[in-house]
């Protein structure tokens, strides 16, 4: 259904469009001032804007739109359960999200075709820190695309489902960088959520897969939060069918 | 020799007990028990609100009952909601269908949903197509573009598509000019005999037509079950004769006094012209047409008219819901009748 619908090639040329006007900005940056990261380094901090914005594009049709049809009901009929429901949708969406996340990875190629040899590959291509980079889109991405799907199990209205996944989405990346720099924190008595608060932040997950540390500790924190959300869908879609 | 161990006889293709449904305090279906037996094709009847499709949902296993015992093929839905899924073709009411994919594309994928072999999928989705007649035109069209008529094909197609045992269809004629529900009944003709089919319907001479036999269900029980000519026995008895004579009521009573004893004149209505309209009343197991007019020829009267009037199944559809209406009402006399509300899905 994904990659029939139209909505997915929209949202997937806005995608493009948006991720080649970012890569544009900071190689305009790192070409005009000294910087210490490196362009895709910084490319990979603005992570947050296309998961805020296409995530709940390509996650708020899966099953709010099939509720509204009445075509969640012809599914629930074959002997497909509920669980294979939500997989193939999470999953879809997901290959979906990693695939439109590689359309990104010829860039520094591009520039350097266009470029020539006045900027070496190797200022705009750091393996280490792709590799990283790109792992930690897959790990959170797990756990993003599970929200779009929760969320768009919770109505049958796309929009509700949209907006929903979105509110999620930005308090589970934003809240995490946001209140590192709370003031309170900084009070000795309450020292021990920074690390707590620090264990959520995405930004700082992002910072240590960049560095090349691939870190076993989000992978956990993703992956467990992924399941149990998909569980939660899962019962949504048994309940309300 | 060994004594021959007697055949055993297929269970029954849907076979449901005691069947209740809850929603809070009110019972949308009340022990509700009916057999479909293989092959046959039974009508669904019954007013809005009656229970038709909570029935019809909790047999194909999407919503759970709160009590009562639903077996497809012998399989009960509770504890295997899954393989009984295997052996049950649904089509909702209103039929939703995704908009943006196109007829084939879409029978194939419920094709593969639906565990057919994939060495099988096209040959499959060829014969349900035949069957509904999409082959030539619908084939290769986007279902969102495509007539009501043609959605409904498309529906039941996906019904068939895997050659189970049941299909249930909630309404499939719903919304069809006469052309469209004569072409469904026919498809649904071509059924008999292979497949079991559970329909329920408003249109009540098309179910007369196609089904084998008709359960009416009235606030969530059910008030009748049986071929049209059991049911015209239970609760239309008598049958009425249309007589349109140049004989006033007394005369006609002469005449028609040796036809037979339980035949008695009902109505009768003076027409503008020395004319009356009479409407007698006789046993329906009795075929009196031929007597009557044979002594109302001896007689030497002038016949306009005289018909039997055959009761359908609205008329026995409107007697059976009256009668289960009657019962309900009947501790309540004197007072108004409860109202029954309507179950949230």
């Amino acid at each position: 259904m994904l990659l029939i619908a139209p909505a997915s090639y929209v949202a997937a040329v806005l995608y493009m469009l948006l991720m080649t006007f970012v890569y544009y900005i900071y190689l305009n940056t790192a070409a005009s001032e000294p910087s210490d990261s490196t362009v895709a380094e910084m490319f990979f901090q603005t992570f947050w804007i296309p998961v805020c914005f296409m995530i709940p594009l390509l996650t708020m049709k899966s099953i709010a739109e099939e509720r509204r049809l009445g075509t969640l009901e012809t599914l629930m009929t074959t002997p497909a359960t509920a669980l294979h429901i939500v997989l193939s949708k999470f999953l879809s969406c997901y290959f979906f999200y990693i695939f439109l996340w590689t359309m990104t990875i010829p860039f520094p190629f591009i520039v350097h075709y266009y470029v020539g040899e006045s900027v070496p590959l190797n200022l705009l291509f750091n393996p280490a820190s792709m590799i990283g980079g790109y792992s930690f889109i897959a790990i959170s991405g797990l756990l993003y695309i599970a929200v779009g799907i929760f969320a768009s199990s919770m109505t049958r209205n796309q929009l509700v489902a949209g907006m929903l996944s979105f509110c999620i989405l930005f308090v589970v990346i934003l809240a995490g960088a946001l209140m590192v720099k709370l003031p309170m924190l900084d009070s000795n008595w309450i020292q021990q959520s920074y690390d707590l608060v620090n264990y959520v932040n995405s930004f700082e997950h992002l910072a240590d897969f960049s560095r090349g540390v691939l870190d076993s500790r989000p992978l956990f924190l993703y992956g467990s939060l992924t399941m149990l959300l998909l569980g939660i869908t899962t019962l949504i879609v048994e309940s309300k069918a | 020799m060994p004594e021959e161990q007697p055949k055993e006889s297929p269970p029954p293709a849907i076979e449901v007990i005691g069947l209740t449904k809850r929603y809070g305090r009110v019972k949308a279906i009340d022990g509700v028990s009916f057999r479909v037996e293989p092959g046959q094709i039974v009508g669904f009847l019954g007013p809005n609100g009656a229970g038709k499709s909570t029935t019809m949902r909790t047999i194909c296993g999407l919503q759970p009952a709160s009590s009562g015992i639903v077996r497809i093929c012998g399989i009960p839905v509770a504890t295997n909601p899954y393989e009984t899924k295997r052996h049950i073709g649904y089509m909702p009411e209103h039929n939703p269908l995704p908009e943006d994919m196109r007829v084939l594309e879409y029978l194939r994928y419920r094709a593969r949903l639906k565990e057919v072999p994939m060495g099988k999928v096209k040959a499959r989705v060829d014969e349900a197509m035949e069957i509904c007649d999409l082959q030539r035109k619908a084939r290769r069209k986007v279902i969102g573009a495509l007539s009501k008529g043609y959605r409904q094909r498309v529906g039941i197609a996906d019904a068939i598509l895997a050659e189970p045992d049941v299909i249930v269809m909630d309404e499939p004629t719903i919304g069809l000019d006469p052309h469209q529900i004569l072409s469904i009944r026919n498809l649904i003709d071509n059924l008999r005999g292979r497949m079991s089919v559970i329909i329920s319907s408003h249109i009540l001479p098309e179910i007369e037509k196609s089904c084998d036999r008709v359960i009416i269900i009235n606030q969530g029980r059910i008030v009748a079950n049986g071929n049209s000519a059991d049911l015209r026995k239970e609760f239309l008895p008598k049958t009425t004769y249309r007589l349109n004579v140049n004989l006033n009521k007394g005369d006609l009573a002469r005449v028609l006094a040796g036809v037979h004893h339980e035949l008695s004149i009902d109505t009768s209505t003076p027409l503008d012209d020395d004319y009356w309209e009479h409407r007698c009343k006789a046993p329906s197991e009795l075929v009196l047409t031929e007597p009557i007019l044979e002594n109302l020829q001896r007689a030497n009267a002038r016949i306009r008219e005289l018909a039997r009037l055959q009761p359908n199944l609205e008329d026995i559809f409107m007697a059976a819901t009256r009668r289960s209406w009657d019962e309900t009402a009947a501790p309540f006399k004197g007072r108004t009748r409860p109202g029954v509300p309507m179950p949230k899905h």
